[in-house]
């Protein structure tokens, strides 16, 4: 597909990263000189710069015979003008970041009146990422497939669960739940796991089930906490907090919000009037005591700077036993960041291009792709893809045992009618299932991929 | 919340109040009364608890606003319950919550009494009822600060919480220091009287006791009538000592220091001494026809008017009998009260002045609608903070009044000894008018009104929000 992309902040450069180790032909636009400069030269892209509203600009970068614009500039507004004068312009399908809440309020309206394929809110799907885990704080991570039918959920083995030397089929056999470990991170190491595979402590493993097995698995292995949290300390009072807070509220739990600006202390008491909004410096030790760090059951960082965020979550982690939430915006030091054992981090700018790049295999189907949505997941090392079965083929209607399927890849789930099933050496695909796949090849675009070619 | 360090100090307190006891039971032993045995065993208790609440030092230094307002909050109470018991024990008061009101009204400074015969309670109790205002004016917490060395920045929030008056402001940077300076100039003062009054050739007892009850500006007397039996010179000394320690205890701090302009220049101190000169002036004027001469009136009105608007509530005549408008103005002292920093109640001179001046700051505002002004005292500005604390406190202070005068108005009473009752022990004065008047007491009300009063005059004493905050649910949430 040809694909404009205007805007080359941190997600847009992520965005074009993705699309095209995927084949498509990817244009980049930004009004900054520097900005393109920065793009890495690995991006495989052509690079204007200029004002993406301009329809000299758009024409110039090929609107007419593009397929998809894609606008992430930091302005909700530009982007939004950058969408309509494509679809005037070229008549190709639009995507456009908008995050200010009060154009988010009325966010079905603007999108059907001014044809845009999708909108994405940044802060919005982070704080969906975040809620979700603190309602399961003994997960990592959670994404979710089929609708909310199937999950993955990401775990630390700790030594209370004694699962150290066991080899997965152990596990299957001591705890008998009908859940799928379908990737095990190790000391950097990614590895999608068979039968054989023997777990360690620390090692930080995901799996996959419906949610009711899954808590099941939880439960049968020792997890203490399976309810969600109680409270939660957030710092930071952005467009993230506000987002998670609107979330969490309404589902008891109490929430704590520190900002250091005083004026938006103001705004965050006006906008959400059952928050506790406390003025004050987040890294001051003091204040984080004095409001009760101690008793928080989760502590959520979600200032600007990175470097504040995980200091934070370091002291946190050391005087608390709170679910620990970090923001990392910048992965940099990606390594070293993991290993400092900050609970879940939360990526915007992955969650953000994540969605598109969804979406973007979605609108392909009608081109030749199956895929229908698309996860990264072991910290963008392997992909999670959802396969709708539209015709028989080579891996219909044969036992899964006799296919030869390529290394490290998993089929995690199958969905027939609605009905969830972890998929076993005898199961069969067919026509009209919807089928998970889990592997750390980039790239598949088919069913059929999944063979060894 | 950390409930081990606030355990840690009421188990201090505990040791405190159990060696304050043992003053009253040397002077049983004097004495040779037997009754001193309710106290020693009360001490002993107090001292045992004590010992094992603080046998463990907490771990855990953590302690901020929150636990400050609770450890003020639930220390009064503590100390409240245990001055109590040997009322009982002793078998003087036999209803607990008689004992308590006792108590209470100690050691709060208030000075109103359940008991119709005072003179029929033996020395060692007398003494004892009137060494609780001393302990109490100060502040047991303060006296804490000088005992117990604590460590990081804490204490600050025990004295914010037990001080009285709108800005508590350090005398020296360390807040021990300061603790130590307000009760060297409290214990020299009292010393003073004492000798004063001794000079006055009252008994040594009279003389203590007396000495407690005006320094803690506490008004429990020793004799059923009061201050009326004593000599005029005594009456006067008392009149001026009571001025005194209704002074903003700064301005002594100032006066040591040698800026001495600096002290007279405060205007919260000038404001209270030209209100009490108009009162005097008013009162004597109007209740001349009472008194045989111009200087008996004086006299009386002084001693009136130095009692009731430093709320020690001494009284050397039965003022209930004066005209109407001596007994309004007497009423509307009670509302005013002493300077902040001292051992006085009331509302404090001082956030009379800062709502007056921010009442005069709208009205300009309402003339001028773009006008920047400012509220200033001493020629400093008050802040933002300190204002908005002190409408709050008012506003809290209203309400409470007005539902304590509904539910004490229960028992049936006339509305005057309702609202003055009610005016008496949230202001910490001690008589009001008519049923509580300087020749009634307390004994008239029920126990549920007497503990609608216990609860005004703990409030009143520590200046309402600890009391508030020990109740609120937000205080005991655990995040």
């Amino acid at each position: 597909m040809k694909i404009i992309i205007i805007g080359c902040g941190k997600v847009g450069i992520a965005l074009a990263a993705q699309l095209v180790s995927e084949d498509h032909d990817v244009t980049l636009i930004d009004e900054s000189a520097q900005k393109i400069q920065n793009v890495p030269d690995d991006i495989d892209a052509i690079k204007y710069v200029g004002n993406g509203a301009s329809v000299a600009v758009l024409r110039e970068a090929g609107v007419d015979t593009a397929d998809l614009l894609i606008a992430v500039t930091g302005l909700d507004e530009v982007n939004l003008l950058c969408c309509l004068i494509a679809k005037k312009a070229g008549n190709c399908h639009t995507i456009a970041r908008v995050r200010n809440p009060v154009y988010y309020e009325e966010i079905e309206f603007i999108r059907k009146q001014l044809g845009l394929s999708m909108i994405i809110n940044p802060e919005l799907a982070a704080a969906n990422e975040i809620s979700r885990i603190l309602r399961f704080p003994s997960a990592i991570k959670i994404d979710v497939f089929a609708k909310g039918r199937v999950e993955l959920v990401k775990f630390k083995v700790l030594p209370e669960y004694k699962l150290d030397g066991l080899s997965i089929m152990d596990v299957m056999g001591r705890c008998r739940s009908d859940v799928l470990i379908s990737g095990v991170e190790r000391g950097g190491e990614t590895a999608i796991p068979d039968g054989q595979f023997v777990l360690q402590n620390h090692d930080i493993v995901s799996v996959m089930a419906t949610p009711k097995n899954s808590m099941d698995f939880f439960r049968k292995i020792g997890v203490q906490q399976t309810g969600r949290v109680n409270n939660a300390m957030i710092v930071g009072g952005g467009k993230i907090a506000v987002y998670l807070a609107k979330q969490l509220i309404p589902m008891g739990i109490r929430v704590k919000i520190i900002e250091r600006d005083r004026n938006r202390c103001e705004e965050l008491g006006e906008l959400l009037p059952s928050a506790l909004i406390i003025h004050g410096d987040g890294s001051d030790q003091n204040l984080l005591q004095e409001e009760g760090l101690r008793e928080a059951e989760s502590f959520v960082t979600l200032t600007n700077m990175d470097e504040e965020n995980i200091f934070l979550a370091l002291f946190a982690r050391e005087n608390s036993h709170a679910k620990l939430v970090t923001k990392v915006n910048k992965i940099a030091f990606d390594e070293i960041i993991r290993k400092m054992d900050l609970g879940s981090l939360i990526h915007p700018k992955f969650i953000t291009a994540d969605s598109i790049v969804q979406h973007v295999r979605a609108m392909q189907n009608s081109i030749g792709s199956n895929v229908e949505t698309l996860y990264h997941i072991l910290d963008g090392k392997a992909e999670a893809l959802e396969f709708l079965i539209r015709e028989e083929s080579e891996v219909t209607n044969i036992p899964l045992m006799e296919l030869s399927l390529k290394d490290n890849l998993l089929l995690a789930s199958i969905n027939r009618g609605g009905q969830i099933r972890i998929p076993r050496g005898h199961d069969q695909i067919q026509k009209g299932d919807t089928v998970i796949v889990v592997t750390t090849h980039a790239g598949l675009s088919d069913i059929r991929d999944i063979l060894k070619r | 919340m950390n409930y081990s360090i606030i355990f840690y100090i009421i188990g201090w307190i505990l040791k405190v109040e159990a060696a304050l006891m043992l003053l009253p039971c040397g002077v049983a032993v004097i004495y040779g009364e037997r009754d001193g045995i309710g106290l020693a065993a009360t001490a002993a208790v107090c001292l045992i608890l004590g010992i094992l609440m603080t046998w463990k030092k907490s771990e855990n230094q953590i302690f901020y606003a929150a636990e400050g307002l609770v450890t003020v909050a639930l220390s009064w109470l503590v100390l409240s319950v245990a001055g109590a018991v040997p009322f009982v024990i002793s078998g003087y008061i036999t209803n607990p919550v008689d004992a308590l009101f006792e108590a209470v009204s100690g050691f709060t400074t208030t000075g109103a009494s359940i008991l119709t015969d005072v003179e029929a309670l033996p020395y060692c109790l007398l003494f004892w009822r009137s060494f609780t205002h001393w302990i109490g004016g100060m502040g047991v917490l303060v006296f804490l600060l000088i005992v117990l060395p604590m460590t990081g920045g804490s204490h600050m929030n025990l004295m914010k919480a037990e001080s009285p008056g709108p800005i508590v402001s350090r005398l020296v940077p360390k807040v021990q220091s300061t603790a130590k300076i307000l009760y060297g100039i409290y214990i020299v003062l009292t010393i003073v009287e004492l000798v004063f009054l001794l000079a006055g050739r009252m008994p040594l007892f009279d003389a203590l006791a007396t000495s407690f009850g005006t320094a803690g500006t506490g008004g429990f007397g020793i004799k059923n009538d009061s201050m009326a039996g004593y000599s005029p010179y005594i009456q006067n000394v008392v009149t001026v000592f009571m001025i005194l320690f209704g002074i903003n205890f700064n301005a002594y701090f100032l006066i040591l220091m040698g800026k001495v302009g600096q002290a007279l220049k405060m205007e919260e101190v000038r404001a209270y001494l030209l209100v009490i000169a108009a009162a005097i002036a008013l009162i004597s004027w109007n209740s001349l026809e009472l008194f045989s001469s111009l200087g008996e009136s004086v006299h009386h009105a002084a001693f009136q008017v130095g009692s009731i608007i430093t709320t020690t509530g001494f009284a050397t005549t039965n003022f209930d009998l004066w005209p109407q408008l001596s007994r309004s103005v007497l009423v509307v002292l009670m509302f005013i009260g002493a300077c902040a920093g001292s051992t006085g109640g009331g509302i404090k001179v001082s956030r009379l002045i800062i709502l007056a001046k921010t009442v005069r700051k709208e009205l300009i505002q309402m003339v001028h609608p773009h006008a920047v002004k400012k509220v200033k005292m001493d020629g400093k500005l008050i802040e933002h903070e300190v204002v908005r604390a002190t409408n709050v406190y008012m506003v809290a202070y209203v309400l409470i009044f007005v539902f304590s005068c509904l539910l004490v108005s229960l028992d049936g009473q006339s509305l005057v000894t309702n609202f003055t009752a009610v005016a008496a022990t949230f202001n910490n004065i001690g008589p009001g008018l008519e049923m509580v008047g300087p020749s009634g007491n307390f004994q008239i009300f029920s126990n549920f009104a007497k503990l609608v009063l216990i609860f005004d005059m703990l409030a009143g004493r520590l200046e309402i929000f600890p009391i508030l905050v020990l109740f609120s649910r937000e205080t005991w949430r655990r995040f």
